[in-house]
């Protein structure tokens, strides 16, 4: 599997270590009146599609930025790559 | 004062040169290393910073520039700075100096070995122990990528000069593995 990279372009997914959902991005407000459910959630529950999946990827043996990949899991098509401090900043995190 | 005695990455008192082939392996260890990383909302004057420390533009992703002083990309916004250790041994705190705050300044200089090959064939030989595509390699390439299982820095001065900056505490292991691919190639 190849995952192209948005700077350094195609590399093999073994350069890659897998880091789990890209909803980790969205860490709870610890002081949000129900943050116990809501770390509870964030800490344990993941959806499991069939299908685009959005995931975190590390360039371990690389540039070592955090990539944010749709893949598919039924086909391991990767059908959009990003810098996840993109993705956090466009979302409001990270600041 | 201590009496101390300075060794080499490899334990030696002087660097070791390896011929076979083709190609010379030399053991490095006249450079100083310092990595600069920008802060966050600094971006533009830590790249800055690097571009009036090596005379040229900061370069880009996976490549490196400069002459004396150069540098290469290590990730976004984040730059390795190498000179000679002989004028430049003090050079995280010149680099520190400068940057006022604007980026993370970390002598690197013994977390790292270097090995330098020259002559033909070069990339026969790293293509025995890298995913790298070091044959399309033309010059001013700087990629970092796994070489025998340890993360390493590839710089491309030339097709027929390319150094390895690998991590200093398995400096024997990376000359073990890169004499071996150069046997093996040639």
């Amino acid at each position: 599997m190849l995952i192209n990279h948005p700077l350094l372009g195609p590399r093999d997914a073994s350069e890659f270590v897998y880091k789990g959902d890209a909803a980790l991005i969205n860490r709870p407000d610890p002081d949000a009146p129900d943050a116990l459910e809501q770390f509870i959630d964030y800490g344990y529950l993941r959806d499991n599609p069939a299908g685009a999946h959005r995931e975190l990827w590390f360039h371990e043996q690389g540039d070592r930025s955090w990539l944010v990949v749709t893949r598919n899991t039924l086909t391991h098509e990767i059908t959009s790559v990003e810098l996840a401090r993109d993705v956090a900043r466009r979302e409001g995190r990270s600041k | 004062m201590h009496d101390l005695i300075a060794i080499s990455p490899l334990g030696a008192t002087r660097p070791r040169i390896d011929s076979h082939g083709p190609v010379t392996l030399t053991e490095v260890t006249d450079r100083a290393l310092a990595s600069v990383a920008a802060r966050l909302g600094h971006e533009a004057q830590a790249n800055a910073l690097v571009a009036s420390l090596i005379g040229a533009q900061a370069p880009g992703p996976a490549r490196m520039g400069g002459e004396t002083l150069m540098a290469f990309w290590m990730g976004p916004d984040q730059w390795m700075l190498d000179a000679p250790i002989d004028s430049h041994e003090d050079l995280a705190e010149r680099i520190k100096a400068e940057a006022k705050g604007s980026a993370s300044v970390t002598d690197q200089t013994g977390a790292w070995c270097r090995f330098d090959l020259s002559g033909d064939g070069l990339a026969d030989v790293f293509e025995r122990l890298t995913n790298a595509n070091t044959r399309a390699f033309t010059g001013g390439e700087a990629q970092r990528a796994a070489v025998e299982h340890m993360g390493c820095f590839l710089l491309c001065h030339s097709p027929r000069h390319i150094s390895v900056i690998g991590p200093r505490s398995s400096a024997g292991s990376l000359h073990h593995a890169l004499l071996t691919a150069i046997r093996s190639a040639h």
